[in-house]
């Protein structure tokens, strides 16, 4: 793959995930609003969002370390479009998939919350040094879990003698789920149930909301940050949501429709990006959407509890179930 | 020195202190010390539906100290009201708050009545009392949706707003309005519920029955609610008795301290309505969120009985004792003396005082006492020891309406300015020699 080759597909990847990632939190929105019996907005409305804070003014408050307050929305963009190219997109490979591997996707995801916390931070609000607090807990509660979530289906896949395990393009290649037997699935039933959870604390939705926390430090985070600094706030979260949920289908739902079907050629290719757009809007819809609609906002000890010790605890239960599968297996 | 000061002194509110400890060489480096910083909540703050600034002193994530700053929605109403003439005050105290639209006036009007001597017809009692527990509806409705909305529970603030509906739009048929009725004047109401309304009164009576166990569900068996509001802001039965507390606060501490109960008025005297407590709910009264919740989802309950019952027993008759408002006005203008009226309003006890001077058209003292005034106190036990996610949820708790209970504040010397446990003491030692002379 030459250098061109990776910079044109690395461009329509972002561009791709950044529309998307928008479309569907408008589709988030609505849909929540029809479940809270609102209207809601419009479709477009994430678009019209940014649209009109990128043409306002952005005050950075006196009291703020001025470069790193401007600096981490940046970063957080960048993160966040980063992990999209190790992201295995339905039947293309990562773009950037020779150049890292799934631990690495790992960090990347990590950054968008160390940039909001950093900037909350810089800001030198109170509200924004509490919440950036509650995100550094959360940080440290949900990233467990989830690593534990991608190092089992990493070990299984390595211990099957497939290489390189430790990659999404490998892992969204060889679906797990028919390789090993019942104790197997059965542990991977309970990984997957798991980073479902940790899906809306990864991306600070309702229940675990916790540093933005709108009515009790009101925005935490953000409270700071107007005009473009927090568009490209927004834009990080909608991407960082199309990256979660796409970590989600590439670990546990890899499978392709055009193959069942007996496509091939271009038509297949269509046919599954098509269809890997639809399980990504599926996972927000059931890890995000409905959560957040139907749960009150829990607290960061209640949540960090939860995480270290329930979670944690079922998670390292799938692993087990995991190993032994290996051993019965052989 | 000064630190030793300030500890001794919690009046004083303690700012974020860096405090850098040097080691000398060679010796151990003492334990840090604890530094707390402070979160002010408000004046504006989405928390917050109305202006007042609480100012937490935090250590981590837990309150180690609450200051109130009230007086942001401070109108000077009761000074205007001693400017106009009585009916015109009627509207002004309509408008000390938009929720308890009825309270303030049905309170005012016991007081006025009391000093002028003017006798109220059964059926406008019956009528008083059926808006009262409407309002009563509504106003924990909108309680219980606000107190989801605080919890993060958006979806349930939309479908408790949406039920509410149902009881505005009877207050709107009834009176015409969905909020400010003004339904009650001096000697009786101003609309009667006529025959054709009491099928409507009695659907809405249905359609609340149906829904409660569905709002029950809701509120006090959903796991994510339960957890936010079981054991936070607990206020003991004791301190709530000796803040003084009142309504629903006090009740769901285990006071059984309802006006209503205690001293009735108008109607309720016949219903022998009685206070309602965690108990009701088979709970011992801890007197935290979810028990305050309890109370206010009974109360609606209870509400629905009161007003059925009225319906069914309210008689035929005149409406008012001065159908014609120049005869009222003339009487007001004769009158002198002075009133005391209690309603038992949504958040607790309402108190209007009133002084009447013979021939002057307006009284020469209002004295308004909302039921928010006496729960403010309560917030400190409250908030104690809780974590600021909690904040919120406790604020809400009592049900606070600021712009009932903004009644006094001080400017002094063109600044603001701390008035001292004595000085007030003495302020309100010569209010009370100025109010009997």
């Amino acid at each position: 793959m030459s250098a061109l080759q990776a910079v044109w597909q690395a461009a329509v990847v972002l561009l791709g995930g950044g529309l998307v990632g928008m479309v569907y939190k408008g589709v988030d929105r609505k849909i929540a609003a029809r479940m809270q019996a609102r209207i809601g907005p419009p479709l477009r409305q994430p678009f019209l969002d940014v649209g009109k804070l990128m043409v306002k003014e952005a005050v950075v408050p006196r009291t703020a370390v001025g470069w790193l307050f401007e600096a981490m929305p940046f970063l957080a963009v960048v993160a966040a479009g980063t992990a999209l190219l190790y992201l295995p997109l339905g039947p293309f490979a990562p773009v950037l998939g020779a150049h890292g591997d799934a631990i690495l996707v790992l960090y990347l995801l990590a950054v968008p919350a160390l940039a909001m916390a950093l900037g909350g931070f810089a800001s030198g609000s109170p509200l924004a040094t509490v919440g950036a607090q509650r995100e550094i807990v959360m940080l440290m509660s949900y990233e467990f879990p989830l690593a534990v979530a991608l190092v089992g289906v990493a070990w299984r896949l390595s211990s099957l003698g497939i290489q390189p395990a430790f990659s999404l393009g490998t892992m969204a290649a060889q679906p797990l789920w028919g390789l090993v037997g019942p104790l197997g699935v059965l542990g991977l039933a309970i990984l997957f149930s798991c980073l479902l959870i940790v899906t809306p604390a990864e991306l600070s939705k309702i229940p675990f909301d916790i540093p933005e926390a709108e009515t009790e430090i009101a925005g935490g985070l953000m409270v700071e940050y107007s005009g473009v600094y927090l568009a490209l706030f927004y834009l990080a979260d909608a991407v960082k949501t199309v990256v979660m949920a796409g970590l989600v289908v590439a670990l546990f739902v890899p499978f392709g429709l055009a193959a069942a079907v007996g496509l091939k050629g271009g038509a297949a290719q269509a046919v599954d990006t098509l269809f890997f757009l639809f399980k990504v809007l599926v996972v927000m819809l059931v890890a995000v959407t409905t959560v957040r609609v139907g749960m009150a906002r829990l607290k960061v000890d209640q949540v960090a509890r939860g995480f270290w010790l329930q979670i944690t605890a079922v998670a390292v239960v799938g692993l087990l179930f995991l190993v032994l599968d290996k051993v019965v297996m052989g | 020195m000064a630190d030793r000061e300030k500890e001794h002194n919690p009046g004083i509110p303690v700012v974020a202190e860096k405090v850098k400890v040097e080691a000398p060489p060679g010796e151990e480096r003492p334990a840090p010390v604890p530094t707390t910083y402070e979160v002010p909540i408000g004046p504006i703050h989405p928390a917050l539906k109305e202006p007042i600034r609480l100012t937490f002193k935090i250590e981590g994530e837990r309150i180690r100290g609450v200051e109130v700053r009230t007086g942001f929605a401070h109108r000077g109403i009761e000074l205007m009201g001693t400017k106009r003439n009585l009916i015109q005050v009627l509207y002004l105290s309509e408008r000390i708050c938009g929720i308890c639209s009825i309270s303030h006036p049905i309170a005012f009007t016991l007081a006025v009545e009391q000093a002028a001597g003017i006798e109220v017809p059964a059926r406008a009692q019956y009528i008083r009392v059926i808006f009262s527990e409407l309002e009563r509806i509504h106003s924990h409705l909108l309680w219980a949706g606000v107190a989801a909305h605080e919890l993060g529970f958006d979806t349930l603030l939309h479908l408790t707003w949406k039920v509410r509906e149902k009881v505005l739009d009877i207050l709107e048929e009834l009176s015409g309005n969905r909020i400010d009725y003004a339904i009650p004047i001096f000697g009786g109401v101003r609309r009667d519920i006529t025959p054709e309304q009491y099928p409507k009164v009695g659907e809405m009576i249905r359609y609340y029955r149906g829904l409660s166990d569905e709002l029950m569900d809701a509120f006090l068996r959903d796991p994510s609610v339960e957890a936010r509001t079981r054991g936070v802001g607990v206020l003991e039965p004791q301190e709530a008795e000796a803040l003084c507390a009142v309504g629903p606060t006090a009740r769901a501490s285990g006071l059984r301290k309802d006006v209503r109960q205690d001293r009735p008025y108008l109607v309720y005297g016949d219903y022998a309505v009685k206070a309602i407590t965690p108990e009701d709910y088979g709970l011992k009264p801890l007197g935290d969120v979810y028990d305050k919740t309890v109370v206010r989802l009974l109360e609606v309950g209870q509400s629905l009985d009161l007003i059925e019952r009225c319906l069914e027993d309210m008689p035929p008759g005149p409406i008012t004792s001065f159908p014609k408002i120049p005869a009222l006005l003339a009487h007001l203008k004769k009158a002198a003396g002075e009133g005391l009226g209690w309603h038992e309003a949504p958040r607790g006890e309402v108190i209007h005082y009133i002084r009447l001077e013979g021939g002057l058209d307006e009284p020469s003292v209002w004295k308004v006492k909302a039921p928010t005034y006496s729960n403010l106190m309560s917030w400190k036990p409250m908030f104690e020891d809780q974590e600021i996610a909690d904040i919120p949820i406790i604020a809400a708790s009592i049900d606070p309406c600021i712009c009932c209970m903004d009644r006094v504040h001080v400017v002094r010397e063109g600044g603001e300015a701390w008035v001292t446990k004595e000085e007030l003491l003495k302020l309100s030692w010569e209010k009370t020699r100025r109010l009997t002379r």
